[in-house]
């Protein structure tokens, strides 16, 4: 392939792999929390990092860790302090951040790369070795801890005050996820950039939700999701010359809304087909019940009848009662129609 | 006779500290107290139903005993040590008063009932063989062996409310405190609950119901603590707390105390200002 014979967009490629795979891995707790935002709001704060490190003439991506780090830290102090100042925090904090950021970024000395577009909206061919060995310490630690406290994370994420009830370290949770996503704020700002980076955590997981059937899937899909995602997109922007954050986050939102609609027309068609079968019914001569002379059959929580050789479940709906059918003739034992009987 | 001295009907006894024990104690959030002056001693073992209408303090209660509200003053023990140092958390079982399982990403029943699990298991602890065998008994336990697997948000209300009681239960508790357990539960919901009630009440946990209507659980629950205004009105057995203990549509099977039915269907649980001593002069 033509795209791997330059360097640059070898090292662009691994740094979208890892991105793709660590951005959601943090992402899916934060839909949890319903604080999808989080990471938005760490973005901004880094940019006061990047800042400084740009004036100082130090790494930016370390200064931006620091200063990530520590904004998370404080939001967590600020929320666990009370929320009805906490709103108000979160927005001097986000906003000082990335007013901080751009004046800062305008004292730089000329000969500075101070392309706050760069920084903002990514620059992934910029991507230097260095970077790389920086998102590849920080990928392994992130990954690490998920792997490690995923559950704990999912807990104190799912049920907060169920998780403080029963004495999980609640404060420290939170700061260790709060750090995470600052830590993959970081990770992902030459990828995305700052301002695009909340949708690479957020959105794979969105589409993830739709599909999976426990938590653990919906991680580990979220992770799929956002890989294929990030590198398509990035390589997709070589070919098309567009910068290649905006390309990964139309191509996740372009994938969450087809899948949103494949789930709706899945339960339309459903709910359709349930329709059709209760028609053939509609014409029910009785409620079934206990002295009905149709033989119960319990059926996880409620029970069926076997009405002329199939079972008949009873739907209640607002406008009444009809009956499903729930599979054809079941073996015959006294015991199970005894049992049916409330 | 009025008044219910609690300390005449539960002498504590010396050998065994109380699973829960309130002296003067003060509840409440910031610096607003909402509970006052409140003495209770629960002895291990004990099922306890702690009645009042809304806003009566009750909840208010159970959260201090949890540590979710403050003890703004008194001394509040819980399993035999001052509640804000309670060490092991893990062995009071909490079913939170919420009526579904509300995470915006799915997870399966065996996945919520987990983590229940995970405050004995310490801070980085990795699920043991007996961590799982906990987790399988606490869901067959509420009857929801078949769903294991299942995202919770599938169940019906009544069998989420199950996968709540299952997650407390999985912590194996000394002591199980429950926030209103039967509250827009149907009747089928409410005897498997009763059910696992008793069969956990009978291995020895200490139950702490919080509760408007104890008639669900009249079978489990043999002391009531009547909650008005913040304050213990009523402390002795849940048969004797009169239209108070809940009413006669929920009335549960076993318990033939059908003499008072009268008054259970006069009691209109919305109502706050009843008169909460009604029964004293009968005593």
């Amino acid at each position: 392939m033509e795209i791997l014979q330059y360097e640059f967009m070898q090292r662009a490629l691994l740094a979208s792999l890892m991105v793709g795979v660590t951005a959601p891995a943090v992402g899916v707790f934060l839909v949890q929390r319903r604080l999808s935002l989080l990471g938005d709001g760490l973005g901004h704060v880094a940019l006061v990092g990047v800042g400084v490190g740009v004036l100082t003439s130090s790494a930016p991506v370390g200064a931006a860790l620091v200063a990530a780090i520590a904004g998370a830290v404080l939001i967590e102090l600020v929320r666990a302090r009370g929320r009805t100042s906490g709103d108000v925090a979160l927005a001097v904090l986000f906003y000082g951040g990335i007013a901080g950021g751009v004046v800062l970024l305008s004292l730089a000395p000329p000969g500075q790369a101070t392309n706050l577009d760069a920084y903002l909206f990514g620059a992934i061919t910029t991507t230097s070795t260095g970077d790389l060995v920086a998102f590849g310490v920080i990928t392994v630690v992130v990954l690490s801890v998920v792997g490690l406290l995923g559950q704990r994370l999912y807990a104190v994420s799912d049920d907060e005050e169920y998780a403080r009830a029963v004495g999980l370290p609640v404060l420290a949770l939170n700061v260790v996820l709060a750090a995470l996503v600052a830590s993959t704020v970081v990770l992902s700002m030459r990828v995305v950039g700052l301002l695009l980076i909340s949708a690479l955590m957020i959105l794979p997981s969105a589409v993830a939700q739709l599909l999976a059937g426990s938590f653990r899937q919906a991680v580990l899909l979220a992770c799929g999701i956002g890989l294929v995602v990030s590198v398509t997109g990035t390589t997709a922007s070589y070919y098309t010359g567009t910068p290649s954050g905006g390309t990964i986050v139309l191509l996740a939102i372009a994938l969450f809304l087809l899948v949103t609609l494949a789930v709706a027309v899945r339960e339309a068609t459903g709910r359709r087909r349930h329709r059709r079968r209760v028609g053939l019914h509609a014409a029910h001569p009785h409620e079934h019940g206990e002295d009905c002379g149709h033989r119960p059959v319990p059926h996880g929580d409620h029970v069926d009848y076997d009405h002329d050789g199939h079972l008949h479940a009873p739907h209640r709906t607002g406008t009444g009662v009809h009956y499903d059918e729930h599979g054809a003739h079941p073996v015959t034992t006294p015991a199970e129609g005894k049992a049916g009987r409330p | 006779m009025t008044g219910h001295p609690l300390a005449e009907q539960h002498p504590t006894e010396p050998d065994r500290a109380p699973a829960i024990g309130l002296r003067g104690a003060s509840i409440g959030y910031g610096d607003v107290p909402v509970v006052q002056d409140v003495d209770l001693s629960v002895r291990p073992g004990e099922a306890v139903a702690v009645l009042g209408s809304n806003g009566s303090g009750k909840t208010t209660l159970a959260r201090g005993l949890l540590g979710l509200a403050s003890v703004l003053g008194g001394d509040v023990t819980v399993l035999g040590a001052p509640v804000g140092r309670l060490r092991e958390r893990g062995r009071v079982g909490y079913v939170p008063q919420r009526h579904t399982v509300t995470g915006a990403v799915p997870a399966t029943v065996r996945e919520v009932v987990g983590v229940g699990r995970l405050a004995r298991r310490g801070l980085l602890g990795r699920p043991t063989a007996a961590d799982r065998a906990a987790v399988a008994e606490a869901i067959a336990a509420v009857g929801l062996g078949d769903r294991e697997r299942d995202p919770v948000a599938s169940l019906s209300g009544g069998q989420q409310r199950r996968v709540l009681v299952a997650r407390a239960l999985a912590a194996e508790p000394e002591l199980l405190i429950m926030d209103e357990p039967t509250a827009g539960v149907d009747a089928a919901n409410q005897e498997t609950l009763a059910r696992v009630l008793a069969e956990v009440s009978a291995a020895g946990t200490t139950l702490l119901v919080v509760t408007h209507e104890a008639g669900p659980l009249a079978g489990v629950l043999t002391r009531a603590v009547v909650v008005d205004h913040g304050r213990i009105r009523y402390d002795g057995p849940l048969a004797e707390a009169g239209p108070l203990a809940g009413d006669a549509g929920h009335h549960h099977p076993g318990d033939a105390e059908d003499r008072r039915g009268t008054a259970y269907r006069q009691h209109q649980p919305w109502t706050s200002s009843r008169p909460v001593h009604a029964r004293d002069g009968e005593q």
